[in-house]
């Protein structure tokens, strides 16, 4: 599948080279308040320097435990929390460089599906006026193109256009989501930052949801950055894969490589830790142990952020600070005990 | 410990023919019906389902914790060691509950009290029911937190739960649920709220402690990959009812009931090595239906792909699974615990026709 087969209106090559998404040494801290006058300044390092780029109709997806900056990332990218440094690039454009009207301008083309369906939509508005509430905000049509385009949006995501007027209270999880859906498609963006999109929603609808945003993509071109702390969901959807702790980016690669050859110590634990019948005890798995909690993001160790946990940890790693570098076909790895040749100590 | 006894004696906690209504709006709504099922010593159970399936529900009926004054208990027992436990005074229900039976609920922040230092919580279980002096009962909740490994148990036994981690939070949790030896332990989605690393420390957790005190534990959750690693034997539940029942290899690689299939088929596993092509997910179409409107036949007849005529008219009864399809896709894996082998059995009206058809 081509991106370019889904009639997207890219104006000339220049376009179609360019990434929809492109985030350069990003870094967000969020400063804490002083307990006392002269305590030191201390701040959160939620984001600290990440880099990753998303193609048209591709996704990216952004894994991670709780407390990784996965989402801080995703909302750095909707310019919904201040950006400390680093530039976030949407369509070659620098979004921080943008301000007023083209800012406005430019959150037509990204748009955000949360994870919580119920605390997401306004429980006081109609499920048609929120789809077509973007549009309105955006001064997109007349009124009578807007609803036909939020009917058009019902049926897109299966929802039936006489669900319009109903409120969202009267929807189930599922069709709460599919309600969210529409809404982030109603300006027709490029790009759509999904934070945990199905990790509220049961199984059974979970699968629904999933293979609804494929088909949007599919249709539409769209490009998805991917939030989600559920490896078989991000195994599912993404094209590309960016393993996050502690806010930095510990492993990146594609779908096939990273799936089949996991490389850095966390990545390893964490598709470790997903319970499957071949890691019942009794069949003598190998589970790579990481015990502890992640290390405080305010006050960071000088080397490897995941040196207290990891198993294999040397007294370098304590000490330096591994850097993002290739390891073999489009994967990329942040670890000392990683061998250029992709060799490790746990395989 | 005892395995080899346990399987000639009763088991632990029979529950038959259990019915709970809540009265609502919408009138007297039945969320369990004609739930049946036994629990041996030592033995892991999982119950899975979508929300709303009376998951959750059992084990509050179990506990004596039917929210009052709205559910009811209409029907059947609940026997522990003989005992109906649907006919016990509350006192006497009282006393079982933190002693014989204990649980663990999904939300470990707001389940613990937050102004209370988390070796007071614990203390208070042992004060309560084994009537320990304050002292006594403080040095066995440092015995309890070590036995849960939290590190520097001395220390943190006077910490507030604000002060602890999630996954920490969950150990506490199960330290206090632990106090006082309990037989059954039930867990309601005991790591939903966790990371993956830590829900694989506290499933490490919860089978050394089965496997030390020979504890049974209810696992109650939506998670096939949870049950795949932790159960001995698994119950479906579909809207209020039970819908399959079998080892855990029966119900993970020889599914009958068309929803446990469903449940299954529709999970992105992880696989690790090269991978297929991707595809859309198979799909449960629909949802779960409101308790207060369910179809008179079988309940999941609307969202069926293998739906008949005979679904639509009356529910149908728990019989055993196919022979004929219960062959397809066999792979062993090792029998986990010496126990009996539990029947292999699902209510499903086109399962029965089927096998008919096979066995002519």
């Amino acid at each position: 599948m081509s991106p370019n087969d889904h009639g997207l209106d890219l104006p000339g090559r220049a376009a179609r080279i360019t990434p929809v998404l492109e985030v350069r040494d990003l870094k967000v801290h969020f400063p804490l308040k002083k307990k006392r006058p002269w305590s030191a300044a201390l701040k959160v390092h939620a984001v600290d320097a990440i880099n990753f780029e998303i193609a048209a109709g591709k996704t990216l997806g952004i894994v991670g435990e709780s407390g990784s900056g996965k989402t801080t990332a995703a909302l750095a990218v909707m310019r919904l929390v201040p950006v400390t440094s680093g530039q976030v690039r949407l369509m070659g454009q620098d979004t921080a460089a943008l301000s007023g009207e083209a800012a406005r301008e430019m959150r037509r083309h990204v748009q955000m599906i949360f994870q919580d369906p119920y605390s997401s939509l306004n429980p006081r508005m109609k499920a048609g006026d929120i789809v077509e509430e973007p549009m309105l905000l955006m001064k997109m049509g007349t009124p009578e193109e807007r609803k036909a385009r939020a009917r058009e949006l019902f049926a897109q995501v299966g929802l039936r256009p006489d669900q319009m007027p109903l409120f969202p209270h009267q929807f189930s999880g599922g069709q709460r989501q599919r309600i969210g859906i529409a809404r982030a498609l109603s300006t027709r963006p490029r790009l759509i930052v999904c934070d945990e999109p199905v990790s509220a929603l049961d199984v059974a609808i979970q699968a629904q949801i999933l293979n609804l945003l494929a088909r949007l993509q599919r249709d539409h071109g769209l490009s998805y950055l991917f939030i989600s702390h559920d490896l078989g969901v991000i195994q599912h959807v993404c094209d590309e894969v960016a393993v996050m702790y502690l806010g930095k980016i510990v492993e990146q690669g594609s779908r096939e490589a990273l799936f089949a050859r996991p490389l850095h110590p966390y990545t390893w634990a964490l598709f470790s830790a997903v319970p499957s019948m071949e890691n019942r005890r009794n069949q003598g798995a190998r589970r790579v142990a990481v015990e502890g909690d992640p290390p405080s993001p305010i006050h960071l160790p000088p080397g490897c952020r995941f040196a207290g946990r990891c198993p294999y940890a040397l007294a370098h790693c304590h000490q330096v600070e591994p850097q993002l570098r290739e390891v073999g076909q489009g994967q990329r790895v942040a670890c000392h005990r990683v061998e250029d040749d992709g060799s490790t100590p746990h395989m | 410990m005892t395995a080899a006894t346990a399987v000639v004696e009763q088991p632990l906690l029979q529950i038959t023919h259990l019915e709970v209504c809540f009265d609502t709006w919408n009138g007297r709504t039945k969320v369990l019906d004609d739930v049946s099922f036994d629990l041996n010593a030592g033995e892991t159970l999982c119950i899975v389902g979508e929300s709303g399936c009376g998951k959750s529900m059992t084990a509050l009926a179990l506990m004596g914790l039917v929210p009052q004054p709205d559910g009811h208990i209409t029907g059947g027992k609940i026997l522990y060691r003989g005992q109906d436990l649907v006919q016990l005074r509350p006192e006497a229900r009282r006393q079982l509950r933190g002693n014989a039976m204990a649980m663990i609920f999904q939300e470990p922040l707001s389940s613990l009290n937050p102004v209370y230092p988390v070796g007071e919580q614990i203390a208070e279980v042992l004060r309560t029911h084994k009537g320990m002096t304050r002292k006594d009962a403080h040095d066995r909740a440092i015995e309890l937190l070590r036995q849960v490994r939290i590190p520097e148990a001395e220390r943190r036994v006077r910490e507030f739960p604000h002060q602890f981690s999630g996954g920490m939070r969950q150990r506490v949790m199960i330290a206090i649920a632990l106090a006082c030896n309990p037989k059954i332990l039930i867990a309601d989605e005991p790591t939903t709220a966790l990371d993956v690393t830590v829900q694989a420390q506290i499933f490490d957790l919860l089978q050394d402690l089965r496997e030390a005190h020979n504890t049974a534990l209810i696992l109650i959750t939506h998670d096939m990959g949870a049950v795949a690693e932790l159960a001995d034997r698994v119950l479906v539940m579909y809207a209020g009812r039970k819908v399959e029942e079998g080892s855990v290899e029966d119900i993970l690689l020889r599914p009958a009931h068309p929803y446990t299939r469903g449940l299954l088929q529709c999970r992105p596993d992880l696989k690790l090595g090269v991978l297929p092509p991707r595809h859309d997910l198979p799909e449960i179409p629909g949802v779960v239906p409101p308790l207060y409107d369910l179809p008179p036949g079988c309940a999941f007849a609307p969202r069926c792909p293998v739906v008949q005529n005979d679904c639509q008219t009356k529910p149908p009864s728990m019989l055993p699974a196919p022979v004929a399809l219960t062959q397809a896709g066999l792979q062993s894996i090792p029998v986990v615990r010496e126990f009996e082998a539990p029947p292999h059995r699902a209510a499903c009206v086109w399962l029965a026709a089927n096998r008919q058809e096979t066995a002519a």
